[in-house]
């Protein structure tokens, strides 16, 4: 059994905070370079926010929001995908979190479930298979989305199904990977990032080997950091030092979980069922190559892109024209630079995924705002 | 054969058995004379400022650590009725139940109601049986109506006066984490519980006490978020509290770092905020704290002049954000 306890504990050591605010601003106080760090999930970008860290850091360190969040980078037409799948009669569409709220292009699935289809938001998807069991006259499709970190789970349940013989049970993939994402930032010659925080649960799977190449190939320091306060001010600390060190390294900051080569058992049964996709296309990335997953031929039986490729819209939608998304996911703008942010765009009636997500980074700015100014 | 005895089509049906149900289980368990008079409507005798309100209440699952929909409906409506300074007198109560309902469930919930209504002193003086076919209802709904007597007219949302305190009366957010752990089926080791209560006991001890409350409100969905802001925007106030005065049990906090939500989102039923003038804020917590449910009443925070609407949170180590109201459903975060 698991305490509740055990998921809060330190981290949040204001004196800690405290004095690694000062450590930061020593250490800058040697360099006159803007240190441009890339806070690759948004989970960070949260983190960043929700805590004010901004305000604790000095004024030559900047962060840059990166295309790490699995529901701003989902295209329109994938969203439109669940929605034709949710449509089908005796059908349950399940999914993660915050995906039922991302507008497709006829609306979000929140909205198709108000119509009455059948969509149910889970937090685990091993949850699915009593969905699939309790419902043995309906198909039940996981609609299956996330980065390194949640694949593992999608994997885990399909094994389960083969193994319980739960033929009810279908999936739409939509599991994305972070280093060609970060290739495309950095391949971009108006991108300023000079460093990276990478994820930490993402190399609680991958290992922080994933970002082994993106240190090597841009010369930039990759710190793979937890999501605390106190993981993000260090991990920033580590980053500083290494740049007035002159270094460009990879570090774990999050070592109480993070390995060099990851969970192998992990990795195992996700290459087992899956294998890379030729090419996905990003919401305001566009299609990068091998930059996603897909079933492999022998589970293609459960594959509910190809067993309904006679009814899935293939057209590919973008955003909005107002919306900068996509340069926010590049790096290349900040959420207050879009002049629809908190206008016409508001998590009550967004334009853009960046703001519906609670990961996203224009949510995480207008739920928190800055108040450095608030006399 | 069914061997437990459920609710049936016929039980709303105006006939025999719904009279049954009411006099052995409603009536039984209501018992009061304006109630047991079976008038077309109940008839009271009041006089001066009276409050009203009505909730209705829907929760699922119907039992959870700490309470049942019952005790909900009936702290839920006594409390509106007591955060408006009102002594809860009379309350009408509506049930829509699903055809298949358990009885002994059904019998469970009234009794938890009755025994709610004993805090307060209220009464049941009316109220009305439907039974929808199975499908058209989550096992059971309830509706409660409430009037009160109000003893002091002047606390109200825009009553908010610069120089504030904000206080708490415990910790927060124990209602909604309660009811994720039981709606989810979560299998952690813990003794969290709603704080689900009746609050007009404190309230009427604070107005014996002629303690000069400015605003109060029940931080129930929405959680303190909700209050806070409401009061910014209707008293076009700034308010700044503390997140390290805030109390919050380590469940609570474990609860919310697992699922990616704040305590101040979540909802609470028997948690209230205050607002009253600095100067008298420690001796109304004392007031407070002479009961159990308050041992942890704060100050939080205070009202000020910045940025008249918003609600801006001071961390611990020094930093500030706004406290926005929450959004949308309560989703779990993605990763």
């Amino acid at each position: 059994m698991i305490s509740l306890n055990d998921f809060y504990q330190g981290f949040r050591d204001p004196q800690t905070i405290r004095h690694l605010a000062q450590l930061i601003a020593q250490q800058a106080a040697k360099t006159t370079q803007q240190i441009n760090i890339m806070e690759v999930c948004g989970g960070h970008t949260h983190t960043i926010m929700k805590y004010g860290i901004l305000q604790l850091l000095p004024s030559n360190i900047h962060f840059i929001h990166g295309p790490g969040c699995p529901v701003c980078v989902m295209p329109k037409e994938r969203i439109d995908h669940a929605a034709v799948l949710a449509s089908q009669t005796d059908t349950i569409l399940v999914t993660l979190g915050d995906m039922i709220r991302v507008p497709g292009s006829k609306g979000s699935l929140a909205q198709f479930r108000s119509e009455g289809c059948d969509i149910r938001p889970i937090y685990d998807p091993l949850d699915t298979l009593a969905i699939a069991r309790d419902n043995p006259d309906k198909t039940v499709i996981f609609f299956a989305i996330g980065f390194e970190t949640s694949t593992p789970m999608t994997a885990a349940l399909l094994a389960q199904a083969e193994a319980q013989n739960i033929d009810n049970i279908l999936f739409h993939i939509n599991h994305v990977l972070v280093p060609p994402a970060i290739d495309v930032v950095m391949s971009d010659s108006r991108s300023k990032v000079n460093a990276f925080i990478g994820p930490a649960h993402v190399s609680v799977i991958s290992g922080s080997k994933i970002y082994q190449s993106t240190v090597d190939k841009y010369k930039t320091p990759v710190v793979v950091s937890g999501f605390e306060p106190v993981d993000v001010m260090e991990s920033i600390l580590r980053i500083v030092r290494q740049k007035v060190a002159g270094k460009a390294e990879l570090d774990n900051q999050y070592s109480r979980s993070v390995s060099y080569e990851g969970n192998i058992a992990a990795q195992q049964l996700v290459d087992k069922y899956f294998m890379v996709r030729d090419s996905f296309r990003w919401r305001g990335l566009g299609p990068i190559a091998n930059s996603a997953l897909t079933l492999r031929p022998e589970y293609q039986h459960r594959d509910a892109e190809r067993i309904y490729a006679h009814i899935l819209p293939t057209v590919e939608i973008d955003d909005h024209k107002a919306c900068m998304c996509g340069d926010i996911l590049r790096g290349l703008a900040n959420p207050k630079d879009c002049k629809v942010f908190g206008r016409g765009c508001s998590p009550q009636s967004p334009l853009g995924s960046c703001m519906v997500s609670s990961e996203g980074a224009c949510n995480a700015y207008y739920r928190y705002g800055e108040v450095n100014n608030a006399n | 054969m069914p061997t437990k005895k459920t609710i049936q089509l016929s039980h709303g049906g105006g006939g025999k058995e719904m009279n049954q149900l009411i006099t052995d289980l409603f009536f039984k368990a209501f018992n009061n004379p304006i109630l047991a008079s079976q008038e077309d409507a109940a008839k009271l005798n009041m006089c001066g400022h009276i409050a009203f309100t009505t909730d209705s209440f829907t929760v699922s699952p119907l039992f959870f650590a700490g309470g049942d929909i019952g005790k909900l409906a009936i702290a839920g409506t006594v409390n509106d009725l007591a955060m408006m300074a009102a002594q809860p007198e009379y309350l009408s109560c509506s049930f829509i139940i699903e055809e298949g309902f358990p009885l002994e469930d059904l019998t469970t919930i009234v009794n938890s109601m009755a025994e709610e209504l004993h805090k307060s002193g209220a009464r049941i003086v009316c109220g009305d049986t439907k039974v929808v076919p199975k499908g058209c209802a989550d096992g059971i709904f309830i509706n409660t109506s409430g009037v009160g007597r109000i003893l002091n007219p002047d606390i109200s949302a825009s009553n908010l006066q610069r120089g504030d305190a904000i206080i708490v009366s415990r910790d927060i957010g124990r209602h909604g984490a309660a009811i994720l752990m039981a709606r989810d089926g979560l299998t952690l080791e813990s003794s969290l519980c709603s704080d689900c209560d009746t609050l007009w006991p404190i309230v009427e001890q604070l107005l014996a006490a002629n303690v000069k409350i400015h605003a109060m409100r029940d931080a129930t969905r929405g959680g303190i978020s909700a209050v806070l802001n409401e009061w910014a925007i209707a008293s076009n106030v700034g308010i700044t509290i503390d997140e390290a005065a805030i109390p919050v049990s380590n469940e609570v906090k474990g609860l919310c770092e697992l699922f990616g939500f704040e305590p101040y989102d979540l909802a609470n039923e028997g948690t209230f905020v205050l607002a009253l003038p600095m100067s008298i804020a420690k001796g109304a917590i004392e007031v407070m704290q002479l009961y159990g449910h308050c041992e942890m009443a704060a100050i939080i925070g205070e009202v000020t002049e910045q940025q008249p609407g918003k609600v801006i949170l001071n961390t611990p180590w020094g930093s500030r954000r706004y406290l926005d109201l929450p959004q949308g459903e309560l989703l779990p975060r993605i990763c």
